[in-house]
């Protein structure tokens, strides 16, 4: 009695750290993206402002300057959490490897430091510094934003590809951190959250002008806003779907479980099909429209090659098929409809020199951002579900690393309240900046006794 | 000295950083806090919004810095102090996302409910935050961390006698910090009304984080008796002594109005009770349980965090230092004016 007691508590221990990890992470990523990429979309419109003597780009960039500031705020303080819980939630990934994975968030650290610090200078220095060493401050903000995601995504690949050590009768000898930094999934996972941030932030803001075009406001400077953030989002998009393929490829070896999972393959056969939709119910797949051979091929470019189904790997060890097959899917259709977006820009712009004028590409342009919010958000629920039940890839389980300690249930309610409230009250503040903006008011004013009407 | 020795003196700076830097940031939040009704309060925080406004982020960074550092050279300690402290730590963690949003949104928001709304938060959170890391600080120093997955005991640990004097302490000597730093900012904006608001607050700070401090000894003799050994030993009592006086020298320039020096007392008084925790304690990380040297990483991954360091020291070290000396000079800002060579002037002119 006692021990199923126990059981149960552990589980629902473990539930409740999981999710928690998952808001705060969920949370954070958007805001991470958008400090790894806006400073550059920034530093476009900034860059055009000074080269062109352009009025309407500069004011675009010293806007951006404040949604930036406000949106890094956010995400450093989201990210500073990540690191609290790290350690109060995953003692049983952090005690034993702490000190394999530790050396690229110590590097990320130098990168992140540097990133505020100019930040801060660039942000406040519109009035006093000159131009040109003002401009000059946005190139190390992106040059951080660069370096810092590297280390950042290094760790989490390390999970997914845990190198850089010998496990040695449960212990963990021959530490070299630079080898587990630069495990073999790091390259191509950087990559694809290098794009999926530069996605993100040029397709939201991009979405935000669209929005309001269709409220009427086709002056240059909505024009422009649109444009800059939009095209460096359609320059990454088409990169994406190359990347998104070596990535996909390198998983029959490296995480067999996780890509029969995206792909929802029970079974190790050849000429595996793509299934598109449908759900795994007792071992079978219901309710699927499936097409012969392309998932090998896709894998391997070859459609009668065997390919891994989630019987190559022993019951217990396989992630939950639908949730990740489902979020994959989602994160495939969803980049592919910014794809096609962003080719129906590309071909009017092409053909005319100017933006699109139908309704229908600003009707599809302004839910850009929420798309590639969301495509980004399922693609890490694929690879962290898709991992499932592993925390270190074939080394540890999630369920070995949790804390004992218990109550999580209630910090993990109360940070899904705070990260609601923060998050509307994030939302709320955008919305004011964006109708101070509308209304012609940059100046943020200090807060004191209000102004009597 | 071992590898490990050099790796948590560069926690420890980081440390001393987050304690005087941030601390003055949490202190100016406390500082708002009771300035008072929106009428009587505006000046005095617009001056500390004026104060911490560009550097309270790189300020927060140091934190960061700091349990980075300690999971990579010493993970075992790191996650027996992480899973026992829990509580408090994520009481702390919940200022540290109150406080720094709130401070951002208050600047955006048009409305009076709104921005008391955020002022309100943001103050508040400046109270909670080092009150809790100090709570933190006391349960380690009072050797209530043990080794293990949650070992600890999740509400007695940090709820005794030295964690709510350390808590207590890292309140006060926010403020002292804040108030003598802020007294200096407005005594250079040729703002003698609000150099003598904080000049008095600074005093009155001060003398009360003596009192805590030195109410400290008594507590810590019967609570943590290691760490009370390792004070009074021949490393311990002079950095006390260190302390003392600093904290005396910039109570007496602070009532000579020198607050420029004061100032450098007051955040040296700070960082002599940082370093005498960390003599008292040496060579325990967890009080008769864990030694530096026995729970630190391997040598490749402490040369790797001295490569870090190394970065460190040539990227961040001048870039704050500009930062730094950009905000002392008034540069940085939106009130005083533009020059002409400025991106602000240049939009003007092309009628922005």
């Amino acid at each position: 009695m006692d021990m199923v007691l126990v059981v149960a508590t552990s589980q629902a221990n473990l539930f409740a750290a999981r999710y928690q990890m998952a808001t705060s992470l969920g949370f954070h990523i958007m805001l991470a993206a958008a400090g790894v990429a806006f400073p550059f979309i920034t530093l476009l419109a900034h860059r055009r402002g000074l080269r062109h003597k352009d009025r309407d780009a500069l004011r675009l960039a010293k806007r951006w300057s404040k949604v930036m500031a406000v949106l890094f705020a956010v995400g450093a303080v989201s990210g500073t959490i990540i690191s609290f819980e790290m350690g109060m939630l995953w003692p049983g990934m952090m005690g034993p490897f702490g000190d394999v994975i530790g050396l690229p968030f110590a590097l990320e650290g130098v990168a992140f430091f540097v990133e505020a610090i100019f930040i801060a200078i660039y942000l406040y220095g519109w009035n006093r510094l000159p131009a040109r060493t003002h401009y000059r401050t946005l190139y190390p903000i992106v040059v951080s934003g660069f370096v810092g995601s590297f280390f950042i995504v290094s760790a989490n690949a390390w999970m997914n590809s845990p190198a850089g050590f010998t496990l040695t009768a449960g212990e963990v000898t021959n530490i070299d951190p630079w080898a587990a930094m630069l495990n073999s999934a790091t390259g191509v996972q950087y990559v694809h959250m290098l794009l999926a941030a530069y996605m993100l932030t040029g397709f939201t803001i991009a979405g935000v002008y669209a929005v309001g075009r269709l409220k009427g406001r086709t002056d240059r400077l909505h024009r422009l806003g649109f444009i800059i953030p939009f095209v460096v989002a359609s320059i990454a998009a088409p990169l994406q779907v190359v990347v998104g393929d070596v990535a996909s490829r390198r998983l029959i070896e490296a995480q067999p479980a996780k890509f029969a999972a995206m792909e929802l393959l029970p079974e190790t056969i050849a000429g595996a099909p793509m299934t598109l939709g449908g759900l795994l119910v007792d071992g079978e797949v219901r309710g699927a429209i499936e097409i012969p051979g392309l998932a090998s091929f896709l894998a391997t470019r070859d459609f009668g090659a065997v390919v891994p189904g989630l019987d190559a790997v022993p019951a217990d060890e396989r992630p939950p098929a639908n949730i990740v097959h489902w979020s994959f899917q989602l994160m495939v259709a969803l980049g592919t409809g910014l794809l096609a977006l962003s080719a129906w820009f590309a071909f009017i712009w092409w053909r005319k020199r100017d933006v699109p004028q139908g309704v229908w590409f600003w009707r599809f342009a302004s839910l850009a951002g929420i798309g590639a919010i969301t495509a980004l958000e399922a693609g890490w629920v694929t690879t962290e579900v898709g991992r499932q039940p592993w925390i270190v890839q074939g080394v540890v389980r999630t369920a070995d690393a949790v804390t004992a300690a218990e109550g999580i249930v209630v910090t993990a309610a109360a940070i899904t309240g705070l990260y609601l409230v923060l998050g509307v009250a994030t939302l709320a503040v955008l919305r004011r900046m964006s109708r101070r903006f509308a209304a012609g008011e940059d100046v943020a004013t200090p807060y004191g006794p209000e102004v009597a009407p | 000295m071992s590898l490990a020795d050099v790796i948590l003196a560069i926690i420890w700076v980081g440390v001393s950083a987050y304690g005087v830097f941030g601390g003055a940031d949490f202190g100016a939040g406390i500082w708002d806090l009771f300035a008072g009704g929106p009428e009587r309060g505006a000046k005095v925080r617009s001056l500390l919004e004026r104060a911490i406004g560009p550097v309270w982020e790189a300020n927060h960074v140091w934190l960061i810095f700091v349990l980075v550092y300690l999971w990579t050279a010493f993970p075992e300690p790191f996650v027996a102090i992480a899973t026992t402290l829990y509580i408090p730590l994520t009481l702390a963690a919940f200022g540290i996302i109150l406080r720094g949003t709130a401070f951002a949104f208050r600047k955006w928001s048009d409305t009076m409910p709104s921005r008391r709304f955020f002022g309100a938060t943001f103050a508040a959170s400046s109270v909670l935050t080092p009150f809790f890391l100090g709570t933190v600080a006391g349960a380690i120093a009072s050797g209530r961390v043990p080794l293990g997955n949650a070992a600890g005991d999740p509400v007695a640990s940090w709820l005794n006698p030295t964690s709510l004097l350390a808590g207590s302490l890292a309140v006060v000597a926010c403020a002292f910090m804040a108030a003598a730093l802020v007294a200096r900012v407005a005594s250079a904006e040729g703002s003698t009304e609000l150099a003598q608001y904080f000049r008095r607050r600074a005093l009155g700070a001060g003398v009360a984080t003596g009192v805590v401090a030195a109410a400290g000894i008594v507590v810590l003799r019967a609570d943590a008796p290691a760490l009370f050994h390792g004070l009074t030993s021949a490393w311990g009592i002079p950095i006390l002594l260190v302390s003392a006086a600093a904290g005396i020298v910039s109570l007496w320039l602070l009532s000579r109005r020198s607050y420029s020096v004061a100032r450098g007392f007051a955040l040296l008084a700070t960082v002599s009770i940082l370093w005498g925790w960390a003599v008292g304690q040496y060579p325990y990380l967890l009080q008769g349980e864990a030694t530096v040297d026995a729970f630190a990483a391997p040598q490749a991954v402490l040369i790797g965090l001295v490569i870090a360091f190394a970065a460190a020291v040539l990227l961040v070290i001048p870039s704050l230092i500009w930062l730094f000396s950009l905000t002392e000079r008034g540069v940085l800002g939106e009130v005083g004016g533009q020059d002409a060579e400025s991106t602000g002037a240049l939009l003007e002119r092309l009628g922005g």
